[in-house]
């Protein structure tokens, strides 16, 4: 497995905490999403960064009360084809304005690099090292993007309106017919 | 139509790219067919029985003259010489090879046509009216919000691996033309009380093995608010649509097992919180997109040209094909003219590169080089001057593109069934084929009226078989091909499900009883107007049901 | 949808192992040899279970050179010759049962 974060492999600083394990002081650390809820006091008061890794089928809005602790939250993808961490990535980065590091985790491919980016992850745990190695190739192979998302890019529809010759809603008439 | 800028072609031209690769590294092995295949859906590429599929996107029905030659290209250079063309506007190709499908990629992109998220568990081509922006009881050109929502949910990051497939339909008329009932998400553009244009938004249509229609959860929203209410209904289905059955996945199980209202306030939650962000539409935006479609340079002529009331006068035939197949524009002196891909004996909706060919010619000659494709599988040439229909008409026949069936029983909506592809558990083409023969006399299809038979090979319903007059679905009974037959179904503003008739039929003995069904109406209709969907709704099945059944 | 792998294979009549080749989608049938052939009467002729499974498990595995693996009924004869089992083997072998799109313009 390797850790993509900046476009480039490191090492991950986190460690990840099973279910019951103790949870080590001193160090960053991510803790299941249960034992976060559970015993958020008592987490708040540790040393050490702390993450969390949250399942794809809980709601993000649960999570909201303990994002200024979390230095990182890891999201999940069982299978390549289950999109859900993608919405909430979204949540978390657009609508609760998390800046911490945001991963995703479990089975995904190259060619879904860009999406992840997209929708707001900024780091990946990646299995194939042959994908971690394309990872900054993947990521621009597309220049030009429809809808507003979590990376901040421009949409197609508003970077129209920037150019010289745009119509704009007084100067236009024709369509309604 | 819709002309691209640069980064429309950008896009594209980054898509065909990214494909190449995806392809070359699943020859090399790199990639399993595990990991290929959502990549490969996600550009129209089946596996069927025979051969790979491509199904090539026609944003909402819409076509030129020189996409059309490209088409007729494609199918010469990559496949057997012929298309089919499909109940979502969309051409599929049957034979086409994986290793050559970069080059056909990159041939199609060179007239702006791609094959992006025909298939696969992402948003697929948003459909309309074929008549849009010419039919005389439109309130506006929908196809614009098709464009506008087609860019908002092309390589969508957080869409694009849903439960399952998601289609949408807009219509603005008051006529359906689109079957926005049985759509994912249905879309009605109309005016309010107070004047206003905007949507009626439904959701959780569809056919397939639980059939449903779609429930109105927004009788109005304004168009400011249409992407970001689309993205909020796409949202709660990304994350609460099941993911443990694939026959349970759509949104309609959704929307049916929280019930529409819950389900409408799921929605509205989520909206509240994006409805003023980045997605709220500004008049100018829309405005940018209305702007780069282009329509005809339109002359000013008179209705009813003498060239033309004349021609009908003198010529029985000619004045025959008008009546079924040319309808009226809201451009006075212009019409819209259907081309019927359904002659007898042939396979519904599929037309050979020469054919291909030849329509690109012709409409660029009559139509300001603009061709639709209809859910019905027929074509359409949106832009006709009624003084040129007497010449079109005899190029059309010239091609086999005018057989006066349009809507007639002999206008047949088939899917591609067992012959084809591989989910089918029976054959619709042939049966089709059968029924235009047994039916092939014009007058009594004149006769029957309105009279629409879909087929569908599988309870998957790619022929729409719930929403036919009469709708028959292949099964496999013991290893040999069955028909159900259902009565009373309809896809327009008045949507219903057919009923079932009774036992499933034989394929050897489907024809026959569809001719008994047939006689059984013309017995049962209270007037020669009455059409057979309205002496359904009048008798019920039991009266079909008694005759059809007694006969065999 | 559970793939062929994971289903328990029942055998009730002779069986070949057929897929579509990677490169053009053409429709094969496994080898004795591990190879693929598109000619029915080349394709190993699988009669039990085990032998099935096997057949198929190998064939599964190799997906550069074939997709969608799965277990076909054939009609073998008297005289040895090997026939599509359904209708819908018979029309992977021998094409659509309607005549392709012909006349105006071919």
């Amino acid at each position: 497995m390797r850790l993509i974060k900046a476009g480039r492999i490191v090492d991950d600083r986190f460690v990840r905490v099973l279910d019951d394990a103790p949870i080590p002081e001193g160090v960053s650390a991510i803790i299941p999403a249960s034992r976060l809820l559970a015993d958020a006091d008592e987490i708040s008061r540790r040393d050490g960064l702390t993450g969390v890794l949250w399942p794809n089928n809980r709601r993000v809005a649960e999570l909201a009360s303990h994002l200024p602790r979390l230095a990182l939250i890891a999201l999940v993808f069982p299978s390549f084809r289950d999109g859900r961490a993608y919405s909430q990535a979204r949540q978390l980065r657009e609508h609760y304005g998390f800046r911490g590091e945001l991963r995703a985790t479990g089975d995904i491919l190259r060619d879904q690099f860009l999406f992840l980016v997209r929708a707001g992850f900024d780091a990946f745990e990646v299995k194939k090292d042959a994908d971690a190695a394309v990872f900054a190739e993947a990521v621009s192979r597309y220049s030009v993007f429809y809808q507003p998302a979590g990376d901040g890019r421009p949409s197609a529809l508003r970077g129209r309106l920037a150019r010289p010759n745009a119509v704009s809603a007084q100067g236009f008439t024709a369509t309604v017919r | 139509m819709y002309l691209y800028d640069d980064f429309d072609r950008t896009l594209v031209a980054e898509r065909v790219a990214e494909f190449r690769d995806q392809v070359a590294r699943r020859l090399s092995g790199e990639l399993t067919e595990d990991e290929f295949k959502p990549l490969r859906l996600m550009n129209g590429v089946y596996l069927q029985l025979h051969a790979y599929m491509l199904r090539i996107a026609i944003p909402y029905g819409t076509l030129s003259s020189a996409q059309m030659r490209m088409l007729a290209h494609v199918a010469r250079r990559y496949d057997k010489d012929y298309g089919h063309f499909t109940t979502r506007q969309n051409i599929q190709f049957n034979w086409i090879k994986l290793k050559e499908l970069p080059d056909a990629m990159a041939d199609l992109a060179s007239v702006k046509m791609h094959a992006m998220q025909t298939s696969g568990n992402c948003l697929r081509n948003i459909t309309t009216d074929q008549w849009a922006g010419v039919a005389p009881d439109e309130i506006e050109d929908p196809r614009i919000w098709a464009e506008i929502i087609r860019q908002h949910t092309t390589l969508h990051p957080e869409f694009s691996f849903l439960p399952r497939k998601f289609k949408i339909g807009i219509t603005a008329a008051a006529h359906d033309r689109v079957a926005v009932k049985v759509h994912d998400i249905g879309l009605r553009l109309h005016r309010n009380g107070a004047g206003e244009v905007g949507f009626e938004v439904m959701v959780g249509g569809g056919l397939g093995r639980t059939p449903f229609l779609a429930k109105t959860i927004k009788p109005f929203l304004r168009k400011r608010d249409i992407l970001s209410y689309v993205e909020a209904i796409l949202r709660v289905y990304n994350q609460y649509g099941r993911r443990d059955n694939i026959y349970k996945a759509r949104i309609k199980i959704l929307v049916h097992e929280l019930g529409a209202e819950a389900f409408a306030k799921e929605v509205e939650a989520e909206w509240d919180t994006i409805k003023d962000g980045a997605l709220a539409l500004d008049p100018a935006v829309i405005a940018n997109v209305a702007a780069s479609f282009r329509y005809p340079d339109y002359a000013k002529l008179e209705d009813n040209p003498p060239e033309f009331s004349q021609q009908r006068a003198a010529d029985r035939r000619f004045d025959l094909w008008v009546k079924n197949s040319v309808s009226n524009h809201k451009v006075s002196g212009y019409a819209i003219v259907t081309l019927s891909l359904k002659p007898e004996g042939a396979p519904p909706g599929d037309a050979t590169a020469g054919q291909m060919d030849a329509l690109a010619d012709l409409a660029a000659r009559f139509s300001f080089g603009e061709i639709r494709v209809g859910h019905d599988q027929n074509l359409v040439f949106p832009h006709v001057a009624q003084l040129d229909l007497p010449a079109l008409w005899q190029a059309l026949k010239a091609i086999g593109v005018a057989t006066p069936n349009v809507g007639l029983v002999s206008d047949i909506i088939a899917c591609p069934g067992l012959d084809y592809c591989s989910l089918a558990n029976a054959r619709s083409i042939p049966v089709a084929q059968e029924l235009t023969r047994r039916f092939r006399d014009l007058d009594l299809a004149r006769n029957l009226g309105r009279l629409h038979i879909n087929i569908s090979g599988c309870i998957n319903a790619c022929g729409h078989h719930h929403v036919g007059h009469i709708g028959l679905l292949g099964v496999e009974k013991n290893g040999e091909e069955y028909y159900q037959i259902t009565l009373g179904g309809s896809s327009d503003e008045k949507a219903e499900l057919g009923t079932l008739l009774g036992p499933a039929v034989p394929y050897a003995q489907v024809a026959d009883v569809v001719e008994d069904v047939v006689a059984a109406y013309l017995e049962l209709r209270e007037r020669p107007d009455e059409i057979f969907f309205d002496t359904v709704k009048r008798v019920g099945v039991e009266p079909f049901k008694e005759r059809v059944y007694a006969a065999h | 949808m559970t793939l062929p792998l994971q289903q328990k294979l029942k055998i009730t009549g002779p069986v070949v192992v057929t897929a579509n080749r990677l490169g053009d989608g053409a429709v094969v049938y496994r080898t004795a040899t591990g190879g693929w052939t598109t000619h029915l009467e080349q394709a190993a002729v699988a009669t039990t279970a085990p032998t099935a499974t096997e057949l198929l498990s190998a064939a599964a595995a190799d997906d550069v050179g074939a997709v969608g693996a799965y277990v076909a009924p054939v009609q073998v004869d008297p005289d040895g010759a090997v026939r599509p089992g359904n209708l819908r083997e018979h029309i992977r072998l021998n094409g659509p049962t309607i005549a392709l799109p012909v006349g105006f313009g071919l």
